[in-house]
């Protein structure tokens, strides 16, 4: 286990931080469904892999059978933003375990797999499976989906969360992230239900839902009729839930939510964020993992320089957390 | 059919126009892109923003960048390639990017996807393009001349001013306008059956606007000659990332970004993609 993380310096200095005792040499991941590393190697070659542009890589979430995702048009641009319907399209369990984790497992970073169940029997089988593999570092659950039994969106209630987690993690050896949603009343409440049952970190923000109509015929845009809305769009947003939530737990955050900077990285860090996510950014341009990265360490000074990545340090003082460093916001 | 795919750097990076002039009803811009590959394929394509003041119109957008094949590239004697792009003023991004001018930044990432591959056999290449879909057949051409073969080309425009871009072969075309304005008045689809029932065996290549692509497809169908047909689909990052850019096809969906944008007719039920292309 790497110590506590030491401050981001200045542009090559060593920037590595540990993320729930998995060491990391940055700290900046994908958003989970942001980026295809398979897809990408396919476009750019082994380049991607000698210039790759996250420091932990996050899957595309997996759920227990195959699913085709939602039908098209799957996505709609808004100011500043995009709305995305994609449906989770994957190869299910055993798809992933047999054709995409040996090639993820190429990549020159620890290996997050996001998975999802509907219930939660799918979501034990999943963890159980995924973390008997020695490739995979984390595993993070999304929680944005409805349970089939309750009918509840386990991330929107603090009980179906805490529940959901607490079977989880007497299943699981390896660090539990929980993924929550920003639809929820309280993000706060659902974060520290998850941090109860057992859940390592938490990221956030997932995407906020919303809306498009076809401009001439007004009936929805998007084949699966509502989308999640990211980008710079809900920056502001993701920057509230990732304050709240980090004064709400111990564990470490993973802040995202529109990051496009390092000084967007910085105000999430000086909001309480452990690390941070890159998501819709990646889709302008897929080096901006790197390029955030490379802007975040070369901020003189963005806010304590002092990350909880190991978790059960003070919560920050957020009456102050985001006006620390020292470049505005972009 | 053998994967026409030149890989790209794993970057956006800044490419300098040279020139925007106007080409009828359309805009082609050339920009000098020395940090990319000389020998992009025929019908592989760039995602292209400007490098400054790419967003903030009126509608607070362009946000994203915009798909586009490239019409040709020529190497540059320092490396890279200059590229050219028809564009047409459809949404805030197009209409963007036609403000270009020389010596300003153009942001781009790219090749990618799969490009047009090789006839099959003996077979006679058939170009066919409608609109702005007459980009990437311009490169395709100039290749196949390269290697000695006749190509035919066939092309669509609703006008004639569109039509203009028929100059840009320098070489002899079919051509047809929905309005008459110009060429023979319909669509490309009755010159392409005459062709295809009075001539020898062909392989038909094909861009245009997915009613168009559909009718060719079909028509190839029928008649039992091989199509790749370039699709287009609102795309969000054009590498495989967003999963948005999916089309229909007899094996499930695929993405058009990474497994096309160039995929052969009999893969397809139906070239009619659903909220056809982005939005502009």
């Amino acid at each position: 286990m790497s110590p506590e993380s030491p401050a981001l310096g200045p542009r090559g200095a060593d920037r590595s931080v540990a993320l729930c005792g998995v060491p990391l040499r940055g700290p900046v991941l994908n958003g989970s469904g942001t980026f295809d590393a398979i897809a990408a190697r396919r476009a750019f070659g082994d380049a991607l892999l000698e210039r790759f542009p996250f420091d932990l890589f996050v899957s595309k979430t997996i759920t227990l059978e195959p699913r085709e995702g939602n039908p098209p048009p799957r996505l709609w641009e808004t100011p500043a933003g995009l709305l995305n319907s994609i449906g989770l399209p994957n190869k299910g369990l055993e798809g992933f375990l047999a054709t995409d984790l040996p090639q993820l497992a190429e990549l020159p970073v620890p290996l997050c797999v996001s998975v999802m169940g509907f219930t939660r029997d799918e979501l034990a089988e999943l963890v159980e499976r995924v973390d008997a593999r020695d490739e995979v570092s984390l595993i993070e659950l999304n929680v944005s989906c409805p349970n089939v039994e309750t009918g509840l969106i386990m991330g929107a209630d603090p009980d179906e969360t805490a529940r959901a987690v607490e079977r989880l993690r007497r299943l699981c050896t390896k660090p539990l992230v929980v993924k929550l949603t920003p639809n929820a009343v309280a993000p706060g409440a659902v974060a520290a239900a998850a941090e109860g049952a057992g859940a390592d970190a938490v990221s956030l923000v997932n995407t906020l839902k919303g809306m498009a109509l076809h401009p001439r015929t007004r009936q929805p845009w998007l084949g699966g009729g509502s989308g999640g809305l990211s980008g710079p769009a809900i920056r502001a947003v993701a920057l509230e839930q990732v304050a709240a939530v980090a004064g709400s737990v111990s564990i470490p955050v993973i802040g995202m939510g529109g990051i496009a900077s390092g000084g967007d990285a910085a105000e999430f860090m000086a909001a309480g964020a452990a690390v941070i996510a890159v998501g819709t950014e990646s889709f302008r341009d897929p080096a901006a993992g790197r390029r955030i990265g490379d802007e975040l360490a070369g901020l003189a000074d963005h806010g304590s320089g002092k990350h909880r990545t190991e978790g059960r340090a003070p919560a920050p003082d957020r009456g102050q957390g985001s006006g620390a460093h020292a470049d505005p916001p972009s | 059919m053998t994967e026409a795919r030149t890989l790209a750097p794993p970057e956006r990076r800044l490419a300098e126009v040279l020139e925007s002039r106007r080409v009828g009803a359309y805009t082609l811009i050339t920009a000098a892109d020395a940090g990319g590959p000389a020998d992009p394929r025929p019908g592989q394509f760039y995602m292209l923003a400007t490098g400054a003041q790419w967003g903030g119109g009126s509608t607070e957008r362009p946000y994203l960048p915009r798909a586009f094949s490239f019409a040709r590239a020529r190497p540059r004697p320092g490396g890279g390639a200059d590229l050219d792009f028809l564009l047409e003023d459809v949404g805030p991004g197009t209409h963007r990017l036609g403000l270009l001018g020389a010596g300003e930044p153009l942001a781009l990432v790219g090749p990618l996807g799969a490009g047009f591959g090789p006839a099959a056999g003996d077979r006679q290449p058939v170009l066919v393009g409608g609109g702005i879909g007459t980009a990437p057949l311009l490169c395709l051409h100039d290749e196949l001349i390269e290697v000695g073969a006749a190509p035919t080309v066939i092309l669509g425009f609703r006008s004639g001013a569109h039509a203009e871009a028929v100059a840009l072969f320098e070489r002899e075309v079919t051509l047809s306008t929905d309005d008459g304005s110009a060429g023979r008045p319909g669509l490309v689809t009755e010159p392409l059956r005459e062709r295809l029932e009075g001539g020898p065996p062909a392989t038909v290549y094909a861009c245009g606007p997915p009613p168009m692509l559909e009718a060719v497809r079909a028509l190839c169908a029928e008649q039992a000659v091989p199509a790749q047909l370039a699709l287009e689909s609102g795309m969000a990052c054009g590498f495989g990332a967003c999963f948005g850019c999916v089309v229909p096809t007899r094996e499930g969906y695929i993405r058009v970004c990474v497994d096309g944008p160039v995929v052969e007719g009999a893969r397809l039920r139906s070239a009619l993609v659903a909220g056809g292309g982005d939005q502009g």
